[in-house]
């Protein structure tokens, strides 16, 4: 008969209506500043920088290479190399970037800086309240701003970091012998940054490394 | 206090400050009283249709719906009458600038002149004309004017075509709307919206004499209701809006608060329209039980009225947009003739001995055609789901 189709749409319409003040399961939505979805491990929104050890900028993992400044889509890295040279995360004396900027206006959150970056110096943050009001300063981000300790990416991403801790304890390992008789009695103070960070490590490595392979 | 005056209480007050003007000016002085309180309360009205709606709209849909501004999200119509105020006016270049600025005025003032004939309660109405119904009518056809001043002052293709559908739509159920409601007239032999809702007081059993309880009011309650829908823009006869695929329609080339008047202007004519159903169907300002007569009679209309924009509310959010070609159909094919046979409904009715066979005579009368017509509509109309050739 006409008007029963409208008729059933009607008592479902209702039925939602108040089914949704009686039952808390029909309301899926969730109300963002006071409660927040769970997030993914994969989450990624803009780069930072990881720094090993307490000192953000002595210990930061960049060696300005320049890749990710090249290889960026929309260039929003900005790079200049030091003039004198530091040890990098492996004890090896390197470059360090003097100045390190991106631009998070421009930035896609490509991820490309990150996959080509060999010494694992960037990775994807997952901060994304970062509205402002001064639309240039605050948003063009300066190595300050962008290097979060190896705890805090331990914290974000753990299979991740733990992967790339695993990685960076073996090729550590391999070059140990041979600063260990020349080089680290030159800088001492330098290396403590690295060799401290070391320790932090292990239990997380090693689980990492069976959940990598299993 | 008494009920009584509680019942009268802004008809006394309006006296006892008419008694402070001089004589001279009394006529003005009376007529602005009257008539200011109906420009706050409506607007007023308006403010917590549109928040009632969106809850009310996502409650349906298992949603929360608006509840961060103020308490539970009451004070949203402020945050949304604000947004459009500090909105820039946009005017097109080549539009008629003054057509383009008269147009949503037109539509709120043709929304308003429609109250000056609804009793909202015991002796409160504006002006009680001997042809009120034939006036609202009238006043209501001025919104069609309105939408053609907006969709043709635009200068814009997209309005105009807007503007057309939308007065073929308002002026095609414009002819069920007054048709539903001449079986009233018909029956209390008044045009007057006054006499309309004294004819409907008293009661039988504790049970109000409202036309809505007879077959043909029932019948013709119903036609009134969809006709109103449709004049007032509403889902699911919203096409000329169609927010979800032409965006606005007429009013597509307006911004801030001028945009806001035509949504004002909107549902004040819904209100209105509602607001006549209420008078010629449902007793006006009378109690629907003879045990609550102490209640004061404008509290009765504004339960109706919150009761029918309920009901409007749920019919939104839950039919989908008909096709123009559909909502044609309705109008012509199915509510025309049913109108129309309400009409004899209601002669014979008229004419028969009160008792039991006058109610299945009228019964009859309403069910085999609504049975039949809805049949023959139906036919070479067969519903299936749909099968695609190439897509897959």
């Amino acid at each position: 008969m006409v008007g029963v189709g409208i008729l059933k749409g009607l008592t479902e319409t209702a039925l939602n209506f108040f089914g949704s003040y009686v039952r808390k399961d029909r309301l899926t939505t969730i109300q963002f500043p006071e409660e927040r979805a769970p997030r993914i491990e994969a989450t990624r929104n803009f780069p930072f920088l990881v720094y090993d050890g307490d000192d953000p900028m002595a210990g930061l993992r960049c060696v300005s290479c320049f890749i990710c400044e090249k290889e960026c889509p929309p260039k929003c890295i900005l790079i200049d190399k030091s003039t004198d040279k530091k040890p990098d995360a492996t004890g090896k004396p390197q470059f360090y970037p003097a100045q390190f900027q991106i631009d998070i206006s421009v930035c896609m959150s490509c991820q490309i800086c990150v996959e080509v970056c060999p010494f694992d110096a960037i990775k994807m943050d997952t901060t994304f309240e970062l509205s402002t009001q001064d639309r240039f300063d605050d948003l063009l981000w300066p190595k300050q701003r962008l290097a979060k300790s190896n705890e805090y990416y331990h914290e974000i991403h753990p299979t991740e970091a733990a992967a790339v801790d695993a990685e960076l304890a073996a090729a550590r390992a391999k070059a140990a012998p041979k600063p260990a008789a020349a080089a680290a009695p030159a800088s001492t103070p330098a290396t403590a940054a690295p060799a401290s960070a070391a320790p932090v490590t292990p239990a997380p490595e090693t689980d990492a490394v069976k959940g990598s392979t299993t | 206090m008494s009920p009584d005056t509680i019942d009268q209480i802004f008809v006394i007050t309006k006296h006892w400050l008419l008694g402070y003007v001089p004589v001279g000016l009394v006529p003005i002085a009376s007529a602005i009283l009257s008539v200011v309180p109906v420009l706050l309360a409506f607007p007023l009205l308006f403010a917590i249709t549109t928040v009632l709606e969106r809850k009310g709209l996502g409650r349906i849909q298992n949603r929360y719906g608006p509840n961060r501004v103020g308490p539970a999200g009451f004070l949203q119509p402020m945050a949304d009458g604000i947004k459009s105020l500090t909105k820039e006016d946009i005017i097109p270049r080549d539009a008629d600038h003054l057509v383009h600025l008269l147009a949503p005025i037109v539509m709120v003032l043709a929304a308003f002149l429609a109250y000056a004939v609804l009793p909202i309660g015991r002796n409160m109405v504006i002006t009680d004309l001997n042809a009120g119904v034939l006036f609202f009518f009238a006043i209501g056809s001025m919104v069609e004017l309105a939408v053609f001043m907006a969709g043709w002052s635009s200068r814009s293709k997209y309005s105009l075509l807007g503007a057309m559908r939308a007065v073929a739509q308002m002026i095609s159920y414009e002819v069920p709307l007054v048709l539903a409601s001449i079986v009233i007239i018909m029956a209390s032999g008044s045009l007057s919206t006054v006499g309309i809702v004294e004819a409907q007081t008293g009661f039988t059993f504790g049970l109000p004499h409202w036309y809505v309880f007879t077959p043909w009011g029932f019948a013709g309650f119903i036609l009134f209701m969809i006709a109103a829908t449709a004049e007032s823009n509403r889902s699911p006869f919203d096409l000329p809006e169609g927010e979800s695929e032409i965006i606005a329609g007429y009013y597509i080339e307006y911004s801030g608060f001028k945009f806001a008047l035509f949504f004002l202007g909107e549902y004040l004519g819904m209100f209105a329209t509602s607001g006549m159903a209420i008078t010629l169907f449902l007793g006006g300002w009378g109690a629907p039980f003879s045990f609550l007569t102490w209640v004061p009679s404008y509290v009765w209309f504004f339960v109706k009225l919150l009761v029918l924009i309920c009901c409007f509310i749920w019919v939104r959010g839950t039919l989908p947009r008909l096709r123009m070609d559909q909502l044609m159909g309705l109008a012509w094919k199915f509510m025309l003739p049913m109108t129309l046979l309400n009409l004899i409904t209601a002669g014979i009715w008229h004419f028969m001995p009160a008792g039991i066979l006058r109610w299945i005579v009228g019964t009859a009368m309403v069910v085999v055609p609504f049975l039949l017509t809805s049949r023959t509509l139906k036919q070479g109309k067969s519903l299936q789901v749909r099968t695609y050739r190439y897509a897959e």
